[in-house]
């Protein structure tokens, strides 16, 4: 007799699985499954994957090594006051865990993935490399010229790659792909905000980290089915603080870490982690120039992150006092990796803002191979304990 | 990342020789500092601007008093001020992983503003955001703008990913030129633009850049007349600075390039702090800033083993001039976007292993020092692979030291001068013998305290 597992469980062990699998063993099962397949890697924080899924090929998010991974060779690229991430995904490159990927795009996020492009050209001559840069300057006629322009030879290029050019017909029904993924992860994300005991954040997470080797559709319909499932079954609600984790746009925090806030008595009710999936904040339209949308929803409806300039100093913090706001938290916890030059410059702003408003909020680093959660939890546990002494006085 | 000034509160001590463009060169920079201070007084604005991709001549074409935060946390550095800048800009929440050159800029403003030569600088009317070669600016700037609320221009650069200059890169940077950049500077500074006089000021700066690459250049020699990192910091001052355009830039670095053929002419090597170079022994390539809090004793570490460094990256930060760009009054606005997408930490990896393995073979250097500043992403994110990339390349030795800009916490003397004397001993052994690479080329930076 086979114990049956509960369709929510099922659904996060696969993610776990797919979490786990530093092998990308799924990437190479979808490029098995047809003559010609393709994968295309990306790091973080944004690039259009629409323009990937267009061309037939897979979009691939890759996010490091986490904890798992013992990095050898990456280490003798990097000097011990540089954050991990590159070091790991050089590991992962020089290992041969990359070899399903025909290209990589470094999008502009900081100085190391942007030198890491060029260390990419260096170490894998026969790959499609790209350092994809994203326009500073919101204006149509300005930023949006240029980004037009670097889209197309985006998808010039992917064209090419696959021996013919990308249409515009499929690359609306790729942004419409996209649009159905990100109203998928925008209810999954307000669902956890309603009832974050019924959707931990360690489970959203590996729903989102699920996302980075799947295809789109496929990970669309894994997220409905998870929220679906989850619904089903209450699950004990708890006295927990309601809080925003901001600085894990990069590198990212091991999941134990994640854990490690939930069980000190947070509920994390919104993040950004994996943004790219929640970069762009509704729907791009799919039917008029794709990439005049694409790049018009870039320049005015999309989230904001320590790479992004803030065009005057009343936008520093909006976004963020936004999360706050409409997920109804009660505190942020600033989680940046160690040397992360971008969510360390941003976050005395940020907390000043948050100090202006009222909005509390605690502030550790880590890296993906953060070990020793203890202090963390006892950090998170403080806060989470002040926060409801706060509330209640 | 930037330029020197002999330090004003320093008297000239008898045992140190100078030339006569080291002396103008102190005047020029110095003079800025008196300007800056009395801006306001005067009825004048004042922006700031980063070195890499200062337009200094747009910036003249408004009247602007110019000040170059990077240059004042360097001369604060070199004055030995920066340590307390920097710990105080921590206590205030910035972390100790970042840039030091941000939490020097920071602390001194926090302190009063009292600029390196004790006068109190004014708070910036307009912060020039030029966004060209590394991240950290944006953050800079919008960290002074959040604390005093200066207004801020955003001028992104985009980056040379392919190694290339594209022309959607160029038109990029020329829109926001035109469209941003000069109707903000206008608003605040009340001056019209004129763009002839812009073409004027540029004139001016290919005099001085034709100049600079001369004086440079002259490190082919055998011996060479200058040390092209150290004692280059004080020849790109101006011109990587307030300066360039100016006549007074041409002027001195028309003196200067008199004073350097003629050390060609007579067979010298470089001046040091300590008087002439004695022979030479040694040619080096470096890459990276150098410290600035010891930077002195730094220095010393090399003339005394008769290493000259022949070429650097470093002296290319403010403006790449050796390979041919100059300001083309021509067209102004195209050649002032070319300036800024070609500044050396713009370029990517691929193009800096090229441009230094050219220096090593066309100044028939030695090998390659890389000085890995911990402050500095930019420069150090993939150093490591720079270094095993041109030794491959050329068959020349390169070692690794890593030090800090501004901040004196992390710089130890004694580590660094280990490395380099091990390294002068594999250069040596290279030469008799070639061996010498089996000796370890990098020393972590944990065990430089
Ligand atoms: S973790 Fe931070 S510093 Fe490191 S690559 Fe990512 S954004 Fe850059
Ligand atoms: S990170 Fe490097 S280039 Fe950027 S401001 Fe600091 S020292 Fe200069």
């Amino acid at each position: 007799m086979t114990a049956t597992i509960p369709p929510a469980v099922a659904i996060v062990q696969r993610c776990e699985a797919l979490f786990d699998d530093l092998d990308f063993k799924a990437v190479k099962a979808w490029k098995a499954a047809g003559t010609g397949r393709k994968a295309i890697g990306y790091m973080p924080v944004y690039v259009p994957r629409e323009l990937v899924h267009a061309a037939g090929m897979l979009p691939v998010g890759i996010l490091g090594g986490g904890d798992s991974l013992e990095v050898i060779q990456g280490d003798a690229y990097y000097q011990s006051y540089i954050c991990r991430i590159p070091r790991s995904t050089i590991e992962l490159g020089l290992t041969g865990r990359l070899d399903c990927l025909d290209g990589m795009l470094f999008p502009s996020i900081c100085d190391v993935i942007r030198n890491l492009s060029g260390m990419w050209q260096i170490l894998f001559k026969d790959k499609y490399v790209r350092y994809f840069d994203v326009p500073q300057n919101y204006q149509d006629e300005i930023g949006g010229r240029y980004y037009v322009h670097e889209l197309e030879i985006l998808r010039d290029d992917l064209g090419k790659l696959r021996g013919k050019p990308i249409g515009d017909a499929e690359l609306n029904a790729s942004i419409a792909v996209y649009n159905d993924n990100r109203a998928a992860v925008r209810d999954l994300y307000a669902y956890r905000a309603r009832k974050p005991w019924q959707a931990p954040t360690s489970e959203v997470y590996l729903l989102l980290r699920a996302g980075m080797v799947l295809p789109p559709e496929e990970h669309t319909k894994l997220v409905r089915e998870y929220l679906a499932a989850v619904d089903e079954f209450p699950r004990p609600k708890r006295d927990n603080a309601r809080v925003v984790i901001n600085g894990t746009f990069c590198e990212q925090p091991p999941l134990a870490l994640i854990k490690s806030i939930e069980m000190s008595g947070c509920y994390v009710v919104d993040d950004d982690f994996m943004l790219v999936t929640r970069w762009l904040l509704d729907d791009v339209p799919a039917d008029g120039n794709p990439l005049e949308e694409l790049s018009k929803a870039f320049l005015h409806r999309s989230a904001s992150t320590a790479a992004k300039y803030d065009a005057t100093r009343e936008e520093k913090g909006v976004f963020l006092l936004k999360q706050v706001k409409t997920r109804g938290a009660e505190g942020v916890v600033f989680a940046a990796p160690s040397f992360c030059d971008p969510a360390l410059l941003e976050r005395p702003m940020l907390q000043d803002v948050l100090a202006k408003h009222g909005v509390p909020y605690t502030a550790f680093k880590y890296a993906e191979n953060t070990g020793q959660m203890a202090p963390i939890r006892e950090q998170a546990g403080t806060f989470a304990d002040s926060i409801k002494l706060w509330s209640a006085a | 990342m930037t330029t020197a000034a002999m330090p004003a509160s320093v008297k000239k001590p008898q045992n140190v020789q100078k030339e006569d463009a080291m002396w103008l060169q102190k005047e020029l920079i110095n003079r800025n500092y008196t300007e800056l201070a009395t801006a306001h007084q005067m009825g004048r604005k004042v922006s700031a601007t980063f070195v890499p991709g200062n337009l200094n001549e747009l910036l003249m074409c408004f009247d602007f008093a110019r000040s170059l935060p990077e240059t004042n946390a360097l001369q604060n550095g070199m004055r030995k001020k920066s340590g307390k800048m920097i710990m105080d800009a921590e206590r205030d929440g910035q972390s100790e992983d970042v840039c030091t050159y941000v939490k020097a800029d920071l602390g001194m403003m926090m302190g009063g503003e009292v600029g390196p030569t004790g006068e109190v600088l004014p708070r910036p009317d307009v912060l020039l955001l030029s966004y060209t070669g590394c991240f950290t600016f944006m953050k800079w700037f919008e960290l002074i703008r959040h604390k005093y609320g200066c207004e801020t221009v955003m001028l992104h650069v985009p980056y040379q990913g392919e190694g290339k200059i594209a022309p959607n890169m160029r038109e990029y940077v020329v829109k926001q030129l035109k469209e941003n950049v000069i109707p903000t500077l206008e608003r605040i500074s009340g001056v019209k633009f004129d763009i002839d006089r812009l073409r004027q000021y540029m004139r001016e700066s290919q005099k001085a850049e034709e100049d600079l690459v001369a004086v440079l250049q002259s490190a082919k020699n055998r011996p060479s007349p200058i040390d092209g990192y150290f004692g280059a910091v004080y020849y790109i001052g101006p011109i990587f600075t307030a300066f360039r355009g100016t006549p007074e830039a041409s002027q001195y670095y028309s003196v200067l390039r008199g004073e350097i053929e003629e050390r060609v002419r007579q067979g010298k090597g470089p001046v040091t702090p300590e008087g002439e170079m004695g022979e030479e022994k040694y040619r080096l390539v470096v890459e990276g800033p150098p410290n600035w809090t010891s930077f002195r004793d730094f220095w010393k570490m090399f003339y005394e083993e008769g290493a000259v460094v022949v070429s650097s990256t470093y002296a290319k930060v403010g403006g790449l001039y050796d390979f041919g760009f100059r300001h083309d009054a021509d067209r102004p606005l195209e050649s002032l976007a070319e300036y800024c997408l070609g500044c050396y930490t713009n370029l990517n990896l691929p193009s800096r292993i090229d441009m230094i393995c050219r220096y090593i073979d066309e100044y028939q250097a030695d090998g390659l020092l890389i000085n890995s500043i911990k402050s500095c992403n930019s420069f150090s994110a993939g150093q490591l692979l720079i270094l095993r990339e041109v030794e491959k390349r050329t068959g020349k030795p390169a070692a690794f030291i890593e030090t800090d800009l501004v901040d004196p916490r992390y710089f130890s003397a004694a580590n660094v001068k280990n490395r380099l004397e091990s390294y002068f001993q594999m250069i040596k052994q290279k030469r008799t013998s070639g061996v010498g690479h089996d000796l370890p080329r990098t020393i972590p930076i944990a065990a430089a305290h």
